[in-house]
């Protein structure tokens, strides 16, 4: 019996790897998810048919409930709550890391000795404490996502200092609680390092701005793997292994393919506080002036244009205005335009949003395309588009080497003939710097609302 | 450095080498300018005004070229002009260096250098100086006008009144600069326009301009190096023959522009095509120059040959002299602003620029005519890419490689930690901990492969598949253990169910929407 477990759970890790290889393209996908979910079925029917005593019904329930949950959960997501959803999710791993931690440290069968207690020991502790900060990590990622409380990053005085107390705290009394045997002693230790990793998870995700959410939500996507991983030693469960390391690494490649996009440190951002320790707006003027149009001009402008690359940002997910740029993109493909997408790689507010939100609106994803497909075609395009995007694509990146967001890899609109930008205000982007963009002498502004703005110009384009 | 722009003395030339504008960005260039009395007059641009400007007005050609270190003239040298140019000098205007191999010679004897603008090489770095163009577009814009001149009908159709007026029907021969002009040109007259071309890549231009792209059926590229048009063998000559003949009685009016470089205009509008085409018809030849591809073509002249006018006149772009001027003179401005990179007005002749060595043809005393072929043309963008890459790849490895005793020691160390690893753990986990590490290096080279749109599927799959710890919940649901730890347990398998039902299925959701 063991001997076939253990080869259903070969079958299922093996399903899990073709599950995430599927997601290297687009027709493959589907396929992929179907694979995961065969494997994860297979886990479970092999885990549940070799449980020996009979705990069938509460398994039923709690499965059912969990179903019931989920499901709903994922069908009344909109897709500009993905971001709030997969923190949602992470924090259930995390929470599920900290309740099998504690229950196999409680589990009374277990009897260890010697150098097998100290491994099982080390194994619990890690478990629970990175469930923990997972937990509570997403969930506050998930409020500020939500807006339940503030984006901003919160900034606490010595910070730092109060991290590296938290985390010296849980070394010593991990070093405690490792070779100790089980008592109430114990117990104490443990639900002390609990709740200082709870605590922990809150306040490292908290220091971190909205704008860096993309990292932060990869790298608690890393850290539910690494959890997953660590209960998997715990229970000597290979399966749980494999599902860790695939998920933690995946996780990690996440963050720095976001940390690139910004060009940023890892460590700054999990540090917090970008543009805000002493960056202030820089009061340097830039030099030009920006034109405004209204949308009738810009109406006119698509209308004369052959080439058009639309660049959108966060802001069109908060404006909502996807599925007007998805009909204005209708529009003008159907007048034997070519219209393409270029999407950098931190737009939005989790890794790929963008894409998933012009999916959502019906645009096809082969004119949808990454900043380095899109960017040497700049130079021959008509119109570039920019909707509620600025710091990606501030030229200041590219041209002023002491900027502060030099180096950080851009979308190069403004070598298009034309670009204009919808924006509500003139207020700064995320990295509180001023764009240069706005008053070059081929951008131009259209102020507004870009919902609004867009169903007006694809009327006034349609006349 | 003195330039000299002295007035231009070839029969039925017009046009001036600078003009009052051009005269100011030489000047910001570093430049002293001497003009000829009445060098722009025929051009509509007065003394007074090159002399506001800064330029400064010389009584006569002698005067003007005495001293003078770059002389800018349109055509070429007579060799009365020959001699008065300084030796030493430089000397920037058309030459037909393929055709006046003499003059080249004459140029080298008397050491001065002299710069061929029909020479410039056809790259879009050169855009802004490329002449032929220019004055390409003015020809084909001019034969459209000569040839509404000469036709006693209108362009556009009407109703009036009075009875029908039926459009005109234009048919351009060759789609190049001239031939793309002539197309707007008539177009917004109102004629119905019509094209041909060997090169079957410029359909979408023609197209563009709003004309209808004449073509034959048979299989043959005909696109030469440098944007030219090739020769084309004798079953495609045959099969266009047969479609000009065919458009001959139906069109009123032929504008031919097809050149190859260095040969003979080809002859494309034979005689009986001229005489099946409706009296009061007009041929305008723009290749008059090369021979004509008309077979009636009198070069510099306009002839009637039943009852048919055809033009030959070589001078079209002089015939709008103000506008050829200016863009003439631009193109000049720019390329003297390459031959002065420091603004400091002395030239350099340097030829490791691609643009300066094409246009150069004579150089201190020796004859540089031809030069080498251009290293890219306007369409073989992606192989002088490729070239590039590589190196950068290069220069990225170099930047990536670390010292080998570094990686050296970073296994060493590695292996030494295993193996001390391996000693002190327990044989169970050591085979755990393999798993691990190699699970990791799979995770790692499958999330690369994993497409930069799918980014938040490849997150809400692995949510799901996370809650595989589904299965550490259910061991202990399914253990005897205490009442605590059940209920733990239990709360372990809703949390983590929520994750596998939810997961999935929103990743199913994002998936059926991406469609192509």
């Amino acid at each position: 019996m063991n001997g076939m477990i253990a080869m259903a759970y070969l079958f299922s890790a093996v399903m899990f790897i073709l599950s995430l290889g599927g997601l290297s393209s687009h027709e493959t996908a589907r396929r992929g998810n179907i694979y995961g979910m065969v494997g994860m079925a297979v886990a479970i029917i092999a885990t549940i048919a070799g449980i020996t005593t009979g705990a069938y019904w509460m398994v039923i329930i709690a499965m059912v409930a969990g179903a019931a949950i989920g499901l709903s959960l994922a069908k009344r997501v909109a897709m500009t709550q993905m971001p709030q959803m997969v923190a949602l999710l992470h924090s259930f791993v995390g929470l599920a890391a900290v309740l099998i931690g504690w229950g196999g440290f409680l589990d009374p069968r277990i009897n260890l000795h010697g150098a097998a207690h100290v491994v099982h020991s080390t194994e619990i502790y890690l478990g629970v404490f990175i469930g923990a900060i997972t937990l509570t990590g997403s969930l506050v990622a998930f409020c500020k996502l939500q807006g339940v409380i503030s984006g901003k990053p919160l900034m606490l005085p010595a910070r730092h200092w109060l991290n590296l107390t938290a985390i010296v705290a849980c070394i010593v009394l991990g070093v405690l609680f490792v070779p100790a045997e089980v008592n109430a002693a114990t117990v104490l230790n443990l639900l002390l390092m609990t709740a200082i990793a709870l605590l922990l998870g809150i306040h490292l995700v908290a220091a971190i701005g909205g704008a860096d959410m993309p990292v932060v939500i990869s790298m608690l996507n890393s850290y539910s793997g690494w959890a997953a991983a660590a209960t998997g030693f715990m229970l000597g469960n290979d399966l749980l292994i494999v599902v860790g390391a695939l998920v933690g690494s995946s996780g990690a490649i996440l963050s720095y393919i976001m940390c690139r996009g910004m060009n940023r440190s890892f460590i700054s951002v999990i540090l917090g506080g970008f543009g805000s320790d002493g960056g202030e707006v820089s009061d340097e003027e830039v030099d030009g002036e920006v034109i405004s149009i209204d949308q009738q001009e810009l109406a006119d402008d698509l209308k004369a244009a052959d080439s058009i690359i639309i660049v959108p940002g966060f802001g069109m997910a908060v404006a909502h205005a996807q599925q007007a740029v998805s009909d204005l993109t209708d529009r003008l493909r159907s007048m034997g335009k070519t219209v393409r997408f270029g999407i950098h790689p931190v737009a939005g507010r989790l890794p790929g949003h963008m894409n998933v939100l012009l999916a959502e609106a019906n645009v096809p994803y082969d004119i949808v395309l990454e900043m380095d497909e899109i960017n040497p075609d700049f130079p021959d395009t008509d119109l570039a588009l920019v909707i509620g995007a600025n710091d990606t694509v501030n030229p200041d990146a590219v041209e002023k080497p002491g900027s502060p967001i030099a180096g950080m890899p851009v979308l190069e609109v403004w070598k298009a003939r034309r670009v204009v930008v919808l924006k509500r205000s003139m207020a700064s982007g995320y990295a509180g710097v001023a764009n240069p963009l706005f008053y070059k002498e081929n951008a131009r502004m259209l102020f507004g609302d870009a919902k609004d703005s867009l169903q007006g110009v694809l009327g006034k384009v349609c006349d | 450095m003195i330039i000299a722009i002295p007035r231009e003395t070839a029969e039925g030339e017009a046009r001036v080498a600078a003009t009052p504008d051009s005269v100011k960005r030489l000047l910001d260039l570093g430049f002293s300018i001497v003009l000829e009395r009445g060098a722009g007059t025929k051009a509509s641009f007065s003394d007074e005004l090159y002399q506001q400007a800064g330029a400064e007005i010389r009584e006569n050609i002698t005067t003007c070229l005495t001293g003078a270190d770059v002389v800018l003239k349109v055509q070429p040298p007579s060799d009365e002009e020959l001699a008065l140019i300084p030796s030493g000098a430089t000397l920037i205007t058309f030459l037909k260096p393929a055709q006046n191999a003499e003059l080249l010679q004459k140029l080298a004897g008397k050491n001065i250098n002299a710069l061929a603008v029909e020479s410039i090489p056809r790259i879009s770095r050169a855009q802004k100086m490329d002449a032929l163009s220019s004055m390409a577009n003015i020809a084909g814009y001019r034969a459209v006008i000569e040839a509404a001149h000469n036709f006693g009908r209108f362009f556009t159709g009407q109703i009036t009144a009075a009875g029908k007026i039926p459009p005109a029907k234009v048919l351009v021969i060759g789609a190049g600069v001239a031939g793309l002009s002539a197309i707007g040109t008539a177009k917004s007259m109102g004629a119905i326009v019509r094209a041909f071309d060997t090169r079957a890549e410029v359909r979408e231009q023609v197209e563009s301009m709003g004309a209808e792209f004449l073509t034959v059926q048979v299989e043959e590229e005909g696109s030469g190096s440098g944007g030219y048009a090739k020769e084309m063998s004798k079953e495609f000559i045959d099969a266009e023959m047969a479609l000009f003949r065919e458009q001959a009685k139906d069109v009123d009016i032929v504008i031919t522009t097809a050149l190859i470089p260095g040969k003979p205009a080809p002859k494309l509008w034979l005689a009986d095509m001229v005489d099946s085409m409706a009296p009061g018809s007009v041929v305008v030849d723009l290749a008059a120059e090369m021979g004509g591809n008309c077979d009636y073509t009198e070069p510099h002249k306009k002839a009637e040959r039943s009852d048919v006018t055809i033009i030959g006149y070589t001078n079209l772009p002089s015939r709008a002299a103000t506008q050829s001027s200016r863009l003439y003179s631009t193109n000049l401005a720019h390329l003297l602003s390459e031959l002065t990179p420091e603004k400091d007005g002395e030239i350099d002749l340097n030829f490791d620029d691609e643009v300066i060595r094409g246009a150069t043809v004579v150089k201190s005393g020796e004859i540089t005519w031809p030069p080498p072929a251009p290293k890219v043309s306007a369409q073989a963008k992606k192989p002088s890419k490729a070239i590039e890459e590589p190196k950068l790849k290069v220069e990225k490895e170099k930047k990536n490689k670390k010292s080998p005793l570094a990686i050296f020691t970073f296994w060493a160390v590695a292996a030494i930690l295993l193996l001390w690893f391996g000693k002190v753990a327990p044989p169970d986990f050591v085979s755990h901990f393999t798993v691990f590490v190699l699970a990791i290096f799979v995770g790692w080279q499958v999330v690369w492969n994993v497409t930069h749109a799918l980014h938040t599927p490849l997150m809400s799959v692995t949510n799901a598949i996370s809650g595989i710890v589904v299965v550490g919940a259910l061991l202990q649901l399914g253990a005897t253990g205490s009442g605590l730890v059940t209920l733990l347990a239990f709360v372990g398998v809703l949390v983590a169910s929520i994750n596998i039902f939810g997961g999935f299925f929103v990743t199913y959701r994002m998936l059926k929407m991406f469609r192509r």
